[in-house]
């Protein structure tokens, strides 16, 4: 992968990504949004969330399993636009559904369960955004940076139950997400679990008991 | 002697035109890519649209009592387009705005609808014998979704105590039990496990005596389309939309309290009775207001929906936070 083709693949994500957005706006501005667009916009944000989560965390397993390296570039800019399109979500839901009602909105937030599990996904997504910067990935470490970053599956996670607390009975979309993801999270345990492997001939490694 | 690997001077691409090139070659497939991606967003995310054309009932009437008696809300009232693109019918999709496409073939050519049970004169209407028990009537009345959204639909159909005086109850019939069509051919959401099929409703014997309530067969002055119920369905409009039943094909007259679909798919969140209560939430979601199909921002539910003064007596004495 050359430096320019790199630059060049950099751009085709970054465009793509905000095609759906476009289009959003596009719709909502000419009102094509249907019957209720504000439910439109809501919903249609909060999947896109999902999916540029869950697209996030397939970056790691595909590179391993395919050996492209390259394709490690892409990774923030998936994670940034999932929390790009989770703050629309919020965003939407409290101006245009809770008219930015700020007491009406956190009263609202509290009594309901989905709300507090979607409010802890967008939560921690925030310290994920802030220290993507490659300034901050040099100031924290990689080790430290990993171990922070790893609040993607939580974030991916809480999501999906958020998805699925709200479905009436319909439970066969955020199923699929849940299986998606299920099978990205497995990997990792498996790798992690490998990856420990070889080690427990070193006494060290074993936990003594009552230690 | 010539050297074959030597290349003149004028072969080489000049590097203004190299750049150029891949410049155009890239714009390309830019372009390309985000129509490609803007393609599948259009597929697999747009909402409902398209044209839908019934029949125009005959001898339709106002309904003579006046406002007080709940029959005509006088509110705006929510677009045909979107009473027809905005429907929860499970038979045909979980999709509110996939209802319209997936039900627009449905064939309603000899539908009957038996009325029977615990009545002196039982008998299997076909659906035009039915329909001549009383002329349409048109009833402007508001309806509440238990999702929290709300529509004003104008509804052509008679009163169902109409049909029940017809039929003759015995003293015994204290409840009314409704079911949809079942036909998975026909009504191809019926293939999904999502709920236990075919759809039932049921109405205690004095609300389903109510004038209010509703035998509905058209909205605004045509058919039903498919989408909204057709040919036959069942408007309560201080209850929440999904006691409403949809293209019915049996009325059983009954002794005890009936089944209810939503009610046996979760029993904590819908009641039988399932007034429309700003007071008691569903258990994930608040009913204290409501998103009006058509307006922007949300506006405060009314106990029963606003059809207090028509039906509260009904419910004397019951705490509806228990009964709901």
């Amino acid at each position: 992968m050359t430096e320019k083709n790199l630059r060049f693949a950099k751009l085709l994500v970054l465009v793509n990504a905000a095609v759906p957005a476009t289009l959003l706006a596009w719709d909502a501005w000419h009102h094509k949004l249907g019957a209720n667009p504000v439910n439109f916009a809501i919903r249609t944000t909060g999947m896109l969330a999902l999916i540029f989560l869950v697209l996030t965390l397939a970056v790691t397993p595909l590179r391993k399993l395919t050996g492209l390296n390259w394709i490690i570039f892409s990774r923030r800019t998936l994670g940034l636009y999932a929390f790009f399109y989770a703050c629309l979500h919020f965003l939407i839901f409290f101006s245009m559904d809770r008219g930015f009602n700020v007491s009406g909105t956190l009263s609202e937030m509290v009594r309901r369960k989905y709300l507090i599990v979607g409010s802890i996904a967008l939560f921690v997504m925030i310290p994920l955004a802030v220290t993507s910067t490659n300034a901050m990935i040099k100031r924290l470490g990689g080790k430290r940076w990993r171990a922070l970053h790893r609040l993607a599956y939580v974030a991916a996670i809480a999501g999906v139950i958020h998805y699925y607390m709200q479905v009436k009975a319909d439970v066969r979309q955020p199923l699929a997400f849940a299986a998606v993801l299920g099978v990205l999270l497995g990997y990792r345990l498996v790798e992690f679990w490998r990856q420990r492997k070889p080690a427990p001939a070193s006494a060290a490694a074993k936990p003594k008991p009552g230690a | 002697m010539k050297e074959p690997n030597k290349i003149s001077a004028k072969e080489i691409t000049p590097p203004a035109t190299y750049f150029n090139r891949r410049k155009f070659i890239e714009t390309g497939i830019l372009a390309a890519s985000a129509v490609a991606t803007g393609i599948v967003y259009r597929t697999l995310n747009h909402p409902a649209a398209g044209k839908v054309k019934t029949a125009k009932l005959a001898g339709l009437t106002t309904a003579t009592t006046n406002a007080a008696d709940g029959f005509r809300v006088d509110e705006a009232q929510t677009s045909f387009d979107n009473i027809t693109h905005y429907n929860n019918f499970y038979e045909f999709s979980t999709d509110k705005e996939g209802v319209a496409s997936a039900a627009a073939n449905f064939d309603t050519k000899g539908w009957t609808v038996s009325v029977e049970g615990l009545v002196r004169k039982p008998k299997v209407f076909a659906l035009d014998d039915l329909l001549k028990i009383s002329p349409p009537e048109e009833r402007i009345y508001r309806m509440r979704c238990v999702e929290a959204w709300s529509m004003v639909i104008p509804w052509a159909g008679f009163s169902l105590s109409k049909l029940i005086d017809v039929v003759e109850p015995t003293d015994d019939a204290k409840y009314v039990a409704f079911e949809t069509l079942l036909d998975t051919a026909r009504m191809p959401g019926q293939r999904s496990g999502v709920l236990d099929w075919p759809y039932v409703e049921g109405l205690r014997m004095d609300e389903a005596m109510h004038p209010l309530t509703l035998l509905a067969s058209g909205i605004y002055g045509n058919a039903l389309p498919p989408q909204d119920g057709a040919p036959l369905r069942l408007v309560v409009p201080w209850k929440y939309g999904f006691k409403g039943i949809k293209s019915i094909v049996k009325i059983k007259l009954v002794a005890t309290q009936p089944r209810m679909t939503w009610n046996e798919a979760a029993p904590n969140e819908y009641g039988f009775f399932a007034n429309v209560n700003p007071e008691v939430d569903h258990p994930r979601w608040s009913q204290a207001t409501e998103q009006r199909i058509g307006e922007s921002g949300r506006r405060p539910t009314l106990p029963f929906n606003g059809y207090a003064e028509q039906v509260a007596h009904l419910y004397s004495g019951m705490d509806l936070r228990k009964i709901f």
